[in-house]
């Protein structure tokens, strides 16, 4: 009993335990694999049965797809060598290159009042605890255990946790909390006047260097202003297909360096605003995203 | 007599394995409603099948084992079984005597027992309060306490653990 207390304040207060829950998720983890293994035989059959003409449809849909990504793409780089040179001549630094690894859930459900997941990558990819978790369409959360051949990530709309987040079409910066509700983000520190309407899209702003910069997070779904009140009631739905996602990717934000050189110490402070960027080596530091 | 002792303990912990792997098994939304508290039936099954093997000791640690598969906090669970079947074992004897479905009244008040504590747990570290569908696989658990309760007994003569 005592045993057990002892063993949820130290989980609680961290830091200590993640080692040894590390090593105990390998007992776990062919349980993990037992329930996986369902999954992944009825997935072996689909791919092995499926007929030769499914399989030339496929191949030719995702050609095209890949030909408009392509075409998208080489846009995509000559505006962000554009926006480097702009953000130089301004003396303020950015990183865009990331490392990006790809992941697997495991079909495993969990505490259902908690909102994680666990995916097939671990410790042996080196995957570090507080990583960015991203789909196709979004951030959807950052790692929290590191096991061997496992990790626990949680999601953003646990209630737990916090993203820093700014609008998009304006820059504006706030905080995005989770609801508890899978398709739900809260946005209370929002003033009653702040420019913000329903629509519009959010994405990580970078601060507090957990999150790499630029990332669609949320799409405001209703506002709701009460002249009573400090702050306006602000809704929004995760672009991340939280629940739906097989494939997730880990991002190692601005590991991995693709043009620029880097930029003078001084140079950290971003242009017109008084908020001092995290350094770009921040991906192992402990700097509190919640 | 002590030859014919510690027989079966593959038995045991291949329930406790089933269980476990039942606990995590992926289910649809609903699965959060219905979804029983699979270690907790077996480890009381257990508990009063062959007091003198299973016990507080074994409960903790498969309760170790439900938080690292469902990523609680490590210790809630643990605690939560311990407690549970600590219960169990001071009034198994009594329990035995119950026709089965009076039995699952009590395992009913147990399995409320292990969510209540794990319940207080996670209020404590300030996660906010579940709705009252939280309550419900206790009562599916109940529920499904006969038919449990037969295929382990089957399995215990079957397989002659004591």
């Amino acid at each position: 009993m005592s045993l057990s207390i002892a063993l949820m304040t130290m989980d609680h207060r961290q830091n200590h335990l993640e080692s040894l829950r590390a090593g105990l998720s390998l007992l776990v983890y062919p349980i993990q694999m037992a329930v996986e293994l369902p999954d992944t035989v009825s997935g072996w059959f689909r791919e092995s049965l499926a007929s030769r003409r499914q399989l030339q449809e496929e191949n030719a849909g995702l050609r095209t797809q890949l030909l408009m990504l392509k075409a998208q793409r080489q846009k995509l780089e000559a505006l962000e060598i554009e926006n480097i040179r702009l953000r130089e001549l301004l003396d303020s630094s950015f990183e865009v290159g990331e490392k990006i690894l790809v992941a697997e859930l495991l079909s495993v459900n969990l505490d259902p009042y908690k909102h994680q997941i666990v995916i097939n990558k671990g410790d042996l990819d080196r995957i570090y605890p507080g990583q960015p978790l991203l789909d196709a369409d979004g951030v959807m959360g950052q790692v929290v255990h590191v096991g061997p051949y496992t990790s626990t990530a949680v999601l953003i709309t646990d209630t737990s946790h916090a993203i820093p987040v700014q609008v998009n079409r304006n820059g504006l910066r706030t905080i995005a909390l989770g609801s508890g509700t899978i398709n739900r983000l809260e946005l209370p520190y929002l003033p009653n006047n702040s420019d913000i309407r329903a629509g519009d899209l959010l994405i990580t702003s970078g601060l507090g260097g957990r999150f790499p910069q630029g990332y669609p997070v949320a799409r405001v779904t209703a506002i709701q202003q009460d002249p009573g009140k400090t702050f306006a009631q602000v809704v929004a739905t995760p672009m991340a297909k939280l629940d739906r996602s097989r494939e997730v990717l880990l991002v190692w934000p601005g590991d991995f360096d693709i043009t620029v050189p880097a930029a003078t110490p001084t140079a950290n402070q971003q242009a017109g605003a008084d908020i001092q960027i995290v350094p770009e080596d921040a991906a192992g530091t402990d700097e509190a995203s919640e | 007599m002590i030859t014919g002792r510690r027989h079966g303990s593959g038995i045991i912990i291949f329930t406790f394995l089933a269980a476990l792997t039942l606990t995590v098994v992926p289910l649809p939304e609903w699965g959060r409603i219905v979804r029983p508290d699979w270690v907790g039936l077996v480890l009381i099954y257990w508990c009063l099948a062959l007091p003198d093997r299973v016990g507080v000791t074994t409960g903790w640690f498969t309760g170790l084992l439900v938080d690292l598969l469902t990523g609680t906090l490590l210790g809630q669970h643990a605690m939560a079984l311990a407690v549970v079947a600590w219960v169990t074992l001071k009034f198994h004897q009594r329990i035995r005597l119950f026709p089965v479905w009076q039995q699952a009244l009590i395992i009913l008040v147990l399995l409320v027992l292990h969510q209540l504590l794990s319940l207080w747990v996670t209020r404590f570290i300030g996660r906010p309060g579940p709705a009252w569908y939280y309550w419900t696989p206790s009562l599916f658990g109940a529920l499904l306490w006969p038919p449990i309760y037969m295929i382990l007994r089957s399995m215990r003569r079957g397989f002659s653990v004591n």
